[in-house]
């Protein structure tokens, strides 16, 4: 698969930053290709790294999730670099579910600190597919019209270019790639190490992807397990339709579409029996993973699944990390000499 | 059957109503106490927000009152509340409790479910009959949301310190015993004249201060230490943004804050333009609309990691600036305790009477240049 950092620059062109953060785990392959496409240079923020995340903490309403306090600090790390933020308000990715309140208020938080941290002007096209999931191309034809006077012929061209390029990704996503080895980025997450196959266990890796991909967040949590011996199983690995179907395993539909993809990934494994254990990441104070804690854990309980729940923010230390996950790890491998034993 | 339902403010009173008319026994959970809250918190999720946690709590204590069916409202996101019910069915059901669980999903989620959700709570119900009965309650829900509003303004003005909320119980209990719809609205008159009775000081210099926020925690005054009484006995005319019937009823007209929505809404627009569900937009059309209408300040209420609150606190700087109020946002959680409440709203009311004593020495001193 072509990297995306090789999607050509137009030089000359009007300057669009989009932060590392949030939803860039799951659709910068579509957002790159799209303001591409549609003659604009696309830079995107480095990796977060310290001063990105106190950048953040410093502006950002204390009670917020890390990954928004981060967002913040990527926002501030364009200032000077770009001519425009690209901040959409993500409404709704699914038919009659939301993505979560805070993306809906994003564009309106980081505005209301523009002025004040002197921000490149915001770009923040609403896409929300809640009412009709095909109003999605009409909202980026007039936002490409609106901001860009990109007319819709091309439009449509740039927007079936963005959506080859988010298909490849999220089949190689699919074929067990990491956002980390497509997306532009360090060497600095990598694995360096990887047990032989007949010794792995396989952990499922639950959470968001803008939690378990930051390095800098997690403090490089995928590349620690791996090297730990986990064989990981993500959710993007499966069919995302799959993943929904499973999600309706529950007496009420969520309603937020992310954490029905997670709720999908871990009613998926422990039905198939994909996983030996699962790790559940969760931001502090994330609002949805609050409630769908208690589902989640009831059902690694009933299908006993050992489960552990990682809640990160930005005081997470890597010693009490690194402790946690080499206990759990530790725990899952003796489990399975005890089985072989019996056996 | 005996159905229980969590306490917010004085919901309970239309609940009784309501399950009276619909013939089902319904058990009232003890009030809300500190001990509410702990069993609660002892179950629920550690950073779920505050109201589910007291929720929890009620359906506990009203289980071991023997209730066996618990209703809850229902709700499509994109804030949690409308999953609440979920999860606290799942938590009790952990704890090993038996019990018949409902959800309410909103009226236009579903003409015919909300109609079939009062059906299985009283067989042989008739639509006309169910909206006959729905009218009824609400109209009671209304009463006491009306009467409570006054007694917020009276608050302020009265002689004895608590002579109001003394009046306000008196009220309560009348309007609780009316029936009929013309019974109801007698009571209502005589409730609202009970509260004006009420011996006031008409040339107090009142400060006026609106609370917005989350719903809950506006609403049910175990939750806020019943900061509006504390408040109304500093002589503190209070405005609140939130009413219950306001909420449940059908159309968007906000009959008891007197604002309807659409015009509140409009107001949040240069600052938040888009629904970030529960309370977000309202709260920050709320402080401007107060402002515009020469209130000394506001207070934020919100439980502790509230998505749509704390979009709206991440904006409220800017607000304040540009309309020139102050605004003091209060995160309630299971650890907050009264007297850290208590100094920083007495702090804030200071700040308030301060910045009015300048102002006022600002415009008499602009009047006396005007003279010379």
């Amino acid at each position: 698969m072509a990297s995306l950092s090789q999607i050509p620059n137009q030089p000359g062109a009007m300057r669009v930053g989009i932060p590392r953060s949030l939803l860039y785990y799951k659709y910068l392959p579509f957002w790159k290709t799209f303001l591409a496409e549609l003659g604009l240079e696309v830079e995107t923020s480095p990796l977060t790294n310290k001063q990105i995340l106190s950048w953040g903490v410093e502006v950002a309403e204390n009670e917020l999730c890390v990954p928004v306090k981060a967002f913040y600090g990527h926002c501030m790390a364009l200032r000077g670099k770009v001519d425009a933020l690209f901040v959409p308000r993500v409404v709704s990715v699914e038919e009659r579910e939301y993505t979560c309140p805070k993306f809906l208020g994003l564009p309106d938080m980081v505005a209301a600190v523009a002025d004040q941290l002197e921000l490149p002007p915001l770009l923040t096209p609403k896409l929300n597919q809640r009412e009709k999931p095909s109003e999605f191309k009409w909202q980026l034809i007039n936002f490409a019209r609106d901001e860009f006077g990109v007319g819709a012929m091309d439009a449509i061209a740039a927007l079936e270019t963005a959506r080859l390029a988010q298909r490849r990704y999220q089949e190689s996503l699919a074929s067990g790639h990491k956002p980390l080895d497509l997306l532009p980025s360090s060497r600095l997450n990598r694995t360096r190490w990887k047990a032989p196959k007949g010794e792995r266990k396989r952990i499922g890796l639950l959470g968001h992807p803008y939690n378990i991909y930051d390095g800098y967040i997690t403090q490089n949590l995928v590349a620690r397990l791996e090297e730990m011996g986990a064989e990981l199983v993500v959710p993007e690995m499966t069919d995302h339709h799959v993943l929904m179907q499973a999600a309706t395993d529950v007496p009420k539909q969520l309603y937020w579409s992310y954490e029905k993809e997670i709720m999908g990934a871990v009613n998926h494994w422990t039905e198939n029996k994909m996983v030996d254990g699962v790790i559940y990441v969760l931001a502090f104070a994330c609002g949805p993973d609050s409630l769908v804690q208690v589902l989640i854990e009831h059902r690694a309980r009933v299908h006993k699944v050992p489960l552990m729940s990682l809640t990160i923010d930005e005081h997470s230390g890597e010693a009490g990390l690194v402790t946690r996950i080499e206990a759990f790890t530790d725990m899952l491998m003796r489990k399975k000499k005890t089985a072989e034993a019996v056996a | 059957m005996k159905i229980s339902c969590p306490h917010m403010g004085h919901l309970h009173y239309m609940l009784e109503d309501l399950f009276e008319r619909l013939d089902v026994e319904y058990v009232k959970p003890p009030v809300s106490t500190t001990k509410t809250l702990t069993i609660g918190a002892k179950h629920s999720p550690e950073f779920a927000c505050l109201p589910l946690k007291i929720n929890v709590g009620n359906f506990i204590e009203a289980l071991d009152m023997g209730a066996d069916t618990l209703i809850m409202a229902g709700g499509h996101g994109p804030c949690r509340f409308g999953y609440y019910g979920i999860v606290e069915e799942r938590i009790l059901r952990d704890l090993g409790y038996e019990f018949d669980f409902i959800m309410l999903e909103p009226f236009n989620d579903g003409k015919r479910d909300f109609y079939k959700t009062f059906k299985r709570l009283s067989p042989g119900l008739t639509i006309p009959r169910l909206y006959k009965i729905l009218k009824a309650s609400f109209a009671k829900g209304r009463a006491f949301d009306y009467v409570h509003k006054r007694s917020l303004q009276v608050r302020a003005y009265e002689v004895n310190r608590g002579d109001t909320t003394r009046a306000l119980r008196q009220a309560e209990q009348l309007m609780a015993l009316a029936y009929t719809p013309e019974e109801i609205e007698e009571a209502g008159r005589e409730a609202l004249a009970l509260i004006d009775a009420v011996e006031q000081d008409p040339d107090r210099d009142v400060m006026k201060v609106a609370i917005v926020g989350e719903f809950f925690l506006l609403l049910e005054p175990f939750s806020n230490f019943g900061l509006e009484e504390i408040l109304g006995h500093m002589g503190v005319y209070l405005e609140r943004t939130v009413w219950v019937t306001d909420w449940i009823a059908p159309n968007r007209e906000n009959k008891v804050y007197g604002f309807p929505k659409n015009f509140v809404e409009e107001k949040a627009e240069p600052y938040l333009s888009h629904n970030v569900g529960g309370e977000g937009r309202e709260t920050i059309g709320g402080i401007v609309l107060m402002a515009e209408r020469g209130f000394d300040g506001a207070l934020q209420l919100l439980p502790f990691g509230c998505m749509p609150e704390n979009i709206a606190t991440s904006i409220i700087p800017k607000v304040q600036r540009d309309h020139d109020i102050p605004v003091l946002t209060l995160a309630f959680d299971e650890q907050t305790g009264r007297a850290g409440l208590v100094t920083r709203v007495e702090a804030f009311m200071d700040l308030l009477a301060a910045r009015r004593g300048s102002r006022l020495a600002l415009a008499g001193a602009a009047a006396a240049t005007d003279k010379i």
